[in-house]
């Protein structure tokens, strides 16, 4: 079964079509690269991905289900721009909650497993507003990986990111893989993105430009892919 | 051929007017307790209907849209909502003249004006809402929501402000069980009626040809300026 | 359905705790309610209080409850903690209801303290019909949270939204506040709860029941885009 499989999908805003007719299919145990100029639906897609809005024609489906069905929500994990985290709240108050929300039987333990992975377990009881700019983006990546989702989506993930958070991010997606699970990242961060995927889907003006597999001469020049689909010559 | 629909409406509304004024000016009689100034019921009353019908299209179109996801229920609702608004507009003033003469205040906060200021109100707030929101589909949305509520919230209104006593002239219209108005004078209301949902449908077509065109240029605009 | 309730007092939790540890909502309404008291001795001869005290009582826990609401769903969008409620397993019906619930109690903790000092400032006698009075205030605060609570899910993303949401809240709990008045004006005056008043109850629970299915059913509508 597809982890990922986009059907004949159209968005509307109003009478203009930001995504017109995009599908494809994902197998699990990929990493997918979403790429696309700004404006052209990356965002747009990832959000009916992560069941943030619905497609006005077509289907996204997730393991075979519905996205906006609960048991699938359950199995998706969802890293957007902001951090998503209650600056009042503490790291584990905060993973605490987002474990329960998403089902798990052991909130507490889970919490503080993965405090301990990304390296926030001194200050598990900081409330987030206190924590540097570094700390939250862990937090957010614990949050995110919190109830070992099967499909990831992440839209531009390494943009607000220091260092160390992008080396734990790369080991995580890395680890997702090897599990089996499904990764989508929408980016522009090339290289960062391109090291660690099998895959890459180019939109272009809400259309899809390619949908394959990470080919050997996007890995030296990422530029590549949007020379060649894009059609233009500045890259 | 819309065009031809629109200006067959304004034209039947002209001619029903015209001739329900010679009626009404000169066919019926005054009536007995408030003499002259009681001719404004012919204009008051088929505004209210109107208004009300109006915004029970509002609601069904609101509906439709939500279910159906199609752009054009969301141009009727709007428009359908503007036009009723204006009609509405024009029952407080006729209401508020028509006080005026009979009551000595130019407003009085009995049952059926205060619920018709509070429906007016409710449904300024969806056309600021519209104001508010740039993108076509999320407009269509949450001014579609925001039509459901405020429709539930005129007929709870409505009942509710009922159950006070009232200064207002009980129901005279024999539909309603009222049985006041003297035969020949019913009429003309009626038919004004008439005469006023052609206005508004004229009116409501006109609006919708203008949202759609807006929506043309604004899904052209955005794509010239995607890259 | 235990799973739907548990979510839903997750969701609670998570608000009220949130801001027990700022207080910033409930002290600047529980501050601005006790200047419109301190305004309303100026508006009213204080004398002829007892009249207009059901209505003014709820005039003041109408617009101090306006900036808990606004509050509700704007606090989620700070570090787009909205889209990691709505993309999670929770149904948007929950985290509405559980929103509305935390709502409820912050609102009901800033008319505890709004109500004895109405009573002490202006010499009414509140707790006459105490348990009566419990039973509108409880009644007509639901009200105003669902309604308030269902704006604030609607105009959060606007970028009009402080202006929005009065707009076009107060229309809507009207039906609610006119209820309310009528029934805690008379309350207030000594008058129990029995005959003609019972259609204001009636109108109360209507309006409540009314609204909370609509806003529950329409809030999917509003969150997902």
């Amino acid at each position: 079964m597809n982890a990922l499989e986009v059907d004949a999908v159209w968005k509307y805003f109003g009478d203009f079509p930001a995504l017109r007719d995009v599908g494809f299919k994902i197998q699990p145990g990929s990493v997918v690269a979403l790429l696309g100029r700004n404006g052209a639906g990356k965002t747009t897609l990832l959000r009916i991905l992560a069941g943030l809005a619905k497609p006005s024609k077509g289907s996204v489906k997730i393991h075979g289900s519905e996205v906006r069905d609960e048991p699938t929500r359950r199995r998706i994990g969802v890293l957007g721009h902001g951090i998503s985290l209650y600056d009042e709240l503490s790291a584990m108050e905060n993973l605490v909650l987002f474990g329960k929300l998403y089902g798990l039987d052991n909130p507490v333990q889970r919490a503080g497993q993965w405090l301990e992975k990304t390296g926030l377990e001194r200050v598990r009881d900081g409330l987030v507003r206190e924590f540097s700019r570094g700390m939250r983006q862990r937090l957010a990546v614990a949050r995110t990986f919190l109830h070992e989702p099967e499909v990831l989506l992440f839209d531009e993930p390494f943009t607000s990111l220091d260092d160390k958070a992008i080396a734990v991010l790369q080991k995580l997606i890395l680890e997702a893989k090897e599990r089996g699970s499904t990764v989508i990242m929408s980016t522009h961060q090339l290289r960062e993105a391109i090291e660690l995927a099998t895959h890459a889907v180019l939109i272009r003006k809400g259309q899809v430009a390619y949908a394959g597999v990470r080919r050997e001469e996007m890995v030296g020049d990422p530029g590549w892919l949007y020379r060649t689909f894009e059609g233009d010559t500045a890259s | 051929m819309r065009d031809k629909i629109i200006i067959g409406l304004v034209a039947i509304a002209v001619a029903l007017l015209g001739w329900n004024l010679y009626n009404i000016f000169m066919v019926v009689p005054d009536e007995a307790n408030q003499g002259a100034i009681f001719r404004i019921i012919y204009i008051h009353l088929p505004t209210i209907f109107t208004g009300f019908l109006g915004f029970m299209v509002a609601l069904v179109s609101s509906i439709l849209y939500l279910t159906k996801g199609d752009m054009k229920y969301d141009s009727l609702a709007a428009g359908v909502t503007e036009v009723s608004l204006v009609f509405a507009a024009i029952v407080l003033v006729t209401g508020s003249i028509w006080a005026r003469i009979i009551w000595g205040v130019w407003w009085a906060w009995e049952p059926r004006l205060t619920s018709m200021l509070i429906c007016w109100l409710t449904y300024a707030g969806y056309l600021m809402l519209r104001r508010a929101i740039d993108e076509p589909a999320q407009r269509a949305r949450l001014s579609a929501v925001v039509s459901i509520f405020g429709f539930v919230e005129v007929i709870i209104v409505y009942k509710a402000i009922d159950w006070f006593r009232t200064l207002h002239p009980q129901a005279v219209l024999s539909v309603r069980g009222g049985g006041g108005m003297a035969k020949g004078m019913e009429g003309p209301i009626y038919w004004n009626w008439l005469a006023f949902v052609c206005l508004a449908t004229a009116m409501v077509m006109i609006r919708m040809k203008q949202d759609e065109t807006s929506r043309e240029i604004d899904s052209l605009r955005r794509e010239a300026h995607l890259y | 359905m235990k799973l739907f309730l548990d979510q839903t007092f997750t969701i609670a939790a998570k608000d009220l705790r949130a801001e027990w540890r700022t207080k910033e909502a409930l002290n600047a309404s529980i501050a601005f309610s006790l200047v419109m008291l301190v305004l309303f001795s100026f508006a009213i001869d204080p004398e002829s209080m007892p009249e207009f005290s059901g209505g003014l009582l709820w005039l003041v826990f109408s617009f101090a409850g306006a900036l808990v609401l606004n509050r509700s769903f704007a606090r989620e969008t700070q570090n787009d903690c909205l889209d990691a409620l709505v993309a999670s397993p929770v149904p948007p019906a929950a985290l509405f209801a559980g929103k509305a619930l935390a709502n409820f109690a912050m609102l009901l903790a800033v008319e505890s303290v709004c109500l004895p000092a109405f009573g002490f400032l202006f010499n009414i006698p509140w707790a006459t019909y105490f348990w009566s009075l419990v039973g509108v205030v409880l009644l007509g605060t639901w009200g105003l949270t669902v309604v308030g609570t269902m704006f604030s899910a609607l105009t959060v993303n606007l970028r009009l939204r402080e202006l929005m949401l009065p707009t076009l809240v107060y229309p809507v709990m009207i039906p609610a506040l006119m209820a309310a008045m009528e029934l805690t004006r008379d309350l207030l005056n000594a008058q129990p709860l029995s005959g003609e008043n019972l259609i204001w109850v009636r109108l109360l629970v209507a309006f409540d029941i009314i609204f909370t299915a609509l806003s529950v059913t329409l809030v999917d509508t509003v969150l997902v885009g």
